[in-house]
């Protein structure tokens, strides 16, 4: 028996070990980048472009103009597409009478599970034969949101489903037998209470948009002027931390850049973290 | 009124059924897009040319992916090799071990590792890890390459897998542990003989799903692994050295070469999307596979 006992405490600080362990990568990753970083950082450092050409001085202002505008195309195309798209699998897909229609509903479920498995450099690749090539928009904005636009669809569809599911049945039956309609039931009754789950999930999208590299590498051209149109290229801040570590190994500012970033993130996942605790209370 | 209202329904109703139907258009137009640019290099170089040769010179029009496909491989090969234990053990400690309280503040944490930006940790590779893998004494060890890759990318893999494998511990009815206790197993070999048992197809899609993960991942790659078109070899007597030597990935192949490449060198790195594509269509797909088979088992 002291033997077992032995082999379970071993085991336990083993386990205990890995997730300690994973607990300090974590803290150390962030805590490194902000503590090195925020020794760069004053208000000149938000309100400058970059400078440009290899010498990696100057600010962030304009990666972060791009940022956001590069978010909010992304969300303009995304949102109402995905939602929609959540509405349908969770309000219509199960009482579908029509066999064709069925078998769609099929196809629709098995796109968002492979498109959620994509890797970013495809969607990348994808964007730059459509967008930037084939329909001429050149390295832009747009080209880069309609890119973007595939890697977040799924994540809001999902987010979607989750919260549409979590309405009670008993609001659409009340509903419907006041004599509401089906559409008219879903928008007044349904959406209204699950308008916080959907919103982290365009929140969780907006931090994918932050966080992605590889597709903008491939679309959104990298000039480091301020964006001016849909048409204009530009970078976001990610794409602004490669270029300063990869071409100029500006390795200071790129820190900085990289705090900044990664602030941003620890906020949003905070601001979801209270939103989903508060909805499952 | 009551018959415009039913009318505004089915409306309704199908122009949601095509928003849903977005994904798997946008799937196919990857599919067929992708597929139609890298059509002339499978044409006229050819698959098998493609997949066995090892000299990428696109200047010589020589075009083999043999040395990416290694060096996809064995980066994979060790973030697995490093990150699956770490992530069974968060994953058996946050659904077996931990208080909940406890598990309140380590999950986020775990969450908040899957939300820190690619780009950030090949930076945090380039002025952390590739130092400390340069002082390994062995010649031509510039830092960059196969090993300092892998670390970044077991990072990186780690929540997915842990976030998945936790789940599939947790679906293990409450009965099969109940009964181990109660037959006189310690909690660890109720653990080790009835849980990871139990759930033992769905740690497995964990770990595939984590190496489709591995496969895809670009640009923290392209900042630390080198970079170079070379089938990665051993500059000493110890076989470990491989992972000291630079490499290039398939997704680092595209990124790096597709802004200037035109005409077949451009073809060439779609195919070698569609190559990571598929590879990666295979791993997710019997990911699932594995997935809907462990949930059929605990059923009977």
């Amino acid at each position: 028996m002291i033997q077992r006992k032995i082999k379970q405490n071993l085991a336990f600080s083993a386990m205990w070990l890995s997730c300690g362990l994973t607990v300090l990568i974590m803290l150390f990753v962030i805590g490194y980048v902000i503590i090195k970083g925020f020794g760069q950082i004053d208000l000149e450092f938000f309100l400058t472009p970059p400078r440009g050409g290899l010498s990696g001085e100057g600010g962030i202002s304009s990666t972060i103009v791009a940022t956001v505008y590069l978010v909010i195309t992304t969300l303009v195309f995304a949102t109402p597409l995905g939602v929609s798209a959540g509405i349908f699998l969770v309000e219509y897909a199960d009482n579908i009478k029509s066999r064709f229609v069925q078998k769609l509903v099929v196809f629709a479920r098995f796109g968002v599970e492979t498109l959620a498995g994509v890797p970013s450099i495809i969607f990348g690749l994808f964007g730059y034969a459509l967008f930037v090539t084939s329909l001429h928009f050149g390295f832009s904005i747009l080209s880069a949101a309609l890119a973007g636009t595939c890697l977040v669809i799924p994540v809001i569809i999902r987010t979607t489903e989750e919260a549409l599911k979590a309405v009670p049945n008993s609001y659409r039956e009340a509903s419907l037998a006041m004599g509401a309609g089906k559409w008219e039931t879903i928008w007044k009754v349904v959406l209204p209470s699950a308008i916080t789950g959907i919103s982290t999930g365009i929140v969780l999208s907006a931090g994918r948009i932050v966080s992605e590299t590889a597709i903008f590498y491939v679309t959104l051209g990298g000039s480091y002027r301020t964006p001016t149109s849909l048409m204009s290229s530009g970078r976001t801040m990610a794409l602004h931390v490669y270029y300063l570590a990869m071409e100029t190994r500006a390795f200071d500012k790129a820190l900085a850049t990289a705090a900044v970033l990664v602030l941003l993130i620890v906020l949003l996942n905070l601001v979801i973290n209270i939103v989903s605790r508060w909805l499952s209370a | 009124m009551r018959k415009n209202k039913k009318r505004f329904d089915t409306a309704m109703k199908y122009s949601l059924l095509f928003a849903a139907l977005a994904s798997i258009l946008i799937v196919l137009m990857i599919g067929f897009f992708t597929f139609r640019e890298a059509l002339p290099a499978f044409r006229d170089i050819g698959l098998g040319k493609l997949l066995t040769e090892s000299v990428w010179r696109p200047g010589q029009g020589q075009y083999g992916i043999l040395a990416m496909i290694i060096g996809s491989g064995l980066v994979t090969a060790g973030a697995v090799i490093l990150g699956v234990p770490l992530a069974l053990g968060c994953a058996i400690f946050l659904s077996e071990i931990a208080r909940p309280n406890l598990r309140a503040i380590v999950k986020p944490c775990i969450e908040l590792l899957a939300g820190i930006p690619s780009v950030v940790y090949g930076l945090f590779g380039m002025v952390i890890i590739v130092p400390i893998v340069r002082g390994i004494d062995v010649p031509g060890n510039t830092g960059f390459g196969l090993l300092s890759a892998s670390i970044v990318l077991a990072v990186m893999i780690l929540p997915t897998i842990t976030s998945v494998a936790e789940h599939a511990i947790r679906s293990v009815p409450k009965e099969f542990r109940e009964g181990s206790l109660a037959m006189g197993a310690t909690k660890w070999e109720t653990i080790q003989k009835v849980i990871i048992p139990g759930a033992r197809s769905g740690i497995i899609s964990a770990i595939v799903l984590g190496l489709g993960r591995a496969l895809g991942e670009t640009i923290a790659m392209i900042m630390v692994i080198g970079n170079s078109v070379i089938i990665p070899a051993t500059s000493t007597g110890n076989p470990l050295s491989i992972f000291l030597s630079r490499a290039r990935t398939l997704t680092g192949n595209i990124a790096v070469e597709i802004n200037y490449a035109t005409g077949l060198h451009e073809s060439a790195l779609f195919a070698t999307g569609v190559i990571l594509f598929v590879l990666i269509m295979i791993v997710n797909s019997s990911a699932r596979y594995l997935m809907s088979r462990g949930s059929l088992g605990k059923n009977c």
